[in-house]
């Protein structure tokens, strides 16, 4: 009896997540089955639309790679958020490190404000922004994304490495000193080796948040070839008012999968920062 | 800036030096994150503060003040209403949802199972693709022919004849109808921050002591004891932090619904950010959109106070 009990809570188990890794992943199994099936049968009301009523097909693939701008959104989303890591890394890191190391009073409060910062939405600053890049004539530019960026990555990232390099003990850049380094030289010789996994987690980051980021796009870039991929794919697949959706599912999961597999191994550390230290 | 010269810090007559300039150090080394936060961050919001006083439009940005009038015309507007009113359900509905699944989600999780790392990458999909991709998948499950869940329907006879549960017609038309729509709307939130409130949550149930639970057992509790008694009570930070940062996500988002609806059928799933950007940006008119942003102001600083309280109790600071 008590193996029946036990069979029905396994299947119980599996039943539950089963459906919830459904929910979660079925937009992207419906990309898939979009990516691979004939035009003519995936506009055709009457058939299955789970199966493949005629032979799969790669036409919306080489539709998408040699018909649209979609390798350029790839190059640009690549080129901004390469760039935005540089400009985190370059202000994050000793930022976090100067507020973990003298953090008394000021260094905690200024830290959390810093960290409060993240929670002025671009809903709020993308129309001001607007015209900041207008004024310096960045319209249009990737380098409006490239400035503007660091705005949500700072922030955040700042806070995640804080919490970093109050693990790594004092001791250790202390003895690194009295061995004759200076300051910034016990930093970047022995802290910073240390805290590679923190580092390594916000260059993560700041590229998947860079290539999530849409309003900002949105608003600055309205020519095709310098779209990035994640408002390039939902606004530019469409012709005339009429949406590709075989390239257009082609291009959304392409894009998606690759950073959703990277992200999917830091997600623990993203989180450690939300809960500010709340769980240890 | 002069290089610090330690030959040893133990010398006590340099001691008070050093620490002055170590203090200069810190704030060297914190000077360009704070001036990009006050450039990118301080400097717009005080824009956006002064747009929503003046009457400036892309045309013409210049700043002429002519106090609260914008906010007063937003108010006036029946279409900023619907818009406030449904940013607020919206947020609501969808993360009331949100936390009674994540907390199911994560209990499940919790236990042993094979296949952990598939199961886990499929469930956080939502949160670690581009959201404006994922949402693109749902448009087209959405589709006014094409839609799956149409199908399936059709194919229970439950749509598409006469006497069919839902009607003769042959779709459900899942964003022409307002209803429908903003379900939609709705449950694409939902899909998309369940897995960061998971995550979140599994952080909290994992950091409940073993022996706490071990000991209310040994002490006779029932499940449901412990779990009112024990788990709740300790997770309940956790909770609200998830739920804190899911209301954040979701009250100022503007993808889901540019994406699915852009505000319609005629403004029925119009939110405040989306109305910000046809008013201010396709609109021109920076002096109305810059009002309408402002007016999520005060829900977001509410939540500012609330993590902050929370940060304070945890005692990480």
């Amino acid at each position: 009896m008590a193996n029946i009990g036990k069979i029905a809570r396994r299947g119980g188990l599996y039943t539950l997540l089963g459906g919830f890794a459904l929910f979660g992943a079925f937009p992207f199994y419906w990309m898939v089955i979009a990516t691979f099936k004939e035009d003519h049968d995936l506009f055709s009301p009457l058939n299955n639309p789970f199966l493949f009523n005629e032979p799969p097909t790669l036409d919306h693939l080489r539709l998408l790679f040699f018909e649209t701008h979609f390798v350029g959104y790839l190059l640009n989303t690549l080129l901004v958020g390469l760039a935005v890591v540089v400009i985190t890394l370059a202000t994050a890191v000793p930022a976090a490190y100067a507020l973990a190391r003298w953090a008394r009073g000021w260094g905690e409060t200024l830290g959390i404000g810093i960290f409060l910062t993240y929670l002025v939405p671009p809903t709020i600053l993308f129309i001001p922004l607007s015209r900041f890049a207008s004024f310096f004539g960045l319209q249009e530019s990737l380098w409006s994304l490239i400035l503007v960026y660091p705005t949500f990555t700072i922030p955040f990232c700042t806070w995640l490495l804080m919490g970093f390099f109050k693990t790594i003990p004092k001791d250790i850049e202390e003895q690194a000193m009295i061995d004759g380094l200076s300051r910034l030289g016990a930093m970047t010789k022995v802290v910073l080796p240390l805290g590679i996994s923190g580092i390594l987690t916000v260059v993560v980051f700041s590229f998947t948040l860079s290539m999530h980021e849409f309003i900002y796009a949105l608003t600055f870039i309205s020519v095709s070839a310098k779209k990035t991929v994640s408002i390039g794919v939902p606004t530019e697949l469409v012709r005339g008012d009429v949406f590709q959706w075989g390239p257009l599912m082609a291009g959304a999961l392409i894009a998606s999968i690759p950073v959703a597999v990277v992200y999917t191994f830091f997600l623990d550390r993203f989180v450690a920062g939300f809960t500010m230290g709340a769980v240890k | 800036m002069t290089s610090p010269s330690n030959p040893t810090p133990l010398a006590n007559a340099d001691r008070g030096g050093i620490l002055d300039r170590e203090g200069a150090l810190a704030k060297l080394l914190i000077a360009p994150a704070v001036f990009y936060i006050a450039a990118m961050i301080g400097a717009p919001f005080v824009l956006a503060l002064l747009y929503s006083l003046s009457d400036a439009t892309t045309g013409d940005p210049g700043l002429r003040l002519i106090g609260f009038q914008n906010f007063r015309a937003a108010l006036a507007d029946p279409v900023f209403r619907l818009a406030l009113r449904n940013t607020f359900v919206f947020t609501l509905l969808s993360q009331t949802i949100v936390i009674v699944l994540s907390r199911v989600l994560a209990n499940a999780l919790l236990k042993p199972f094979r296949g952990k790392w598939l199961v886990r990458f499929l469930i956080m999909l939502p949160w670690t693709a581009p959201i404006s991709l994922g949402t693109i998948g749902w448009l087209w499950m959405f589709d006014s022919i094409f839609s799956p869940a149409d199908w399936v329907l059709r194919y229970l006879g439950l749509l598409g004849t006469a006497s069919s549960l839902f009607g003769g017609q042959t779709n459900m038309y899942w964003l022409g109808i307002p209803g429908l729509a903003i379900s939609s709307v709705i449950l694409v939130n939902v899909w998309r921050i369940l897995p960061l409130a998971t995550v979140i949550q599994l952080a909290g149930l994992s950091s409940i002591p073993k022996d706490l639970i071990e000991a209310a057992e040994v002490d006779g509790a029932s499940p449901w004891r412990r779990t009112l008694m024990i788990t709740i009570p300790l997770t309940l930070p956790i909770v609200s932090i998830a739920f804190l940062f899911g209301v954040v996500f979701t009250f100022t988002d503007l993808v889901v619904v540019y994406v699915l609806t852009r505000g319609g059928p005629v403004h029925t799933t119009q939110v405040l950010s989306s109305w910000t950007f046809f008013k201010g940006i396709e609109g021109g008119d920076l002096a109305q959109g810059a009002a309408i942003s402002l007016f999520m102001f005060p829900v977001l600083a509410v939540v500012a106070i609330f993590i902050l309280r929370m940060a304070r109790r945890t005692e990480v600071v």
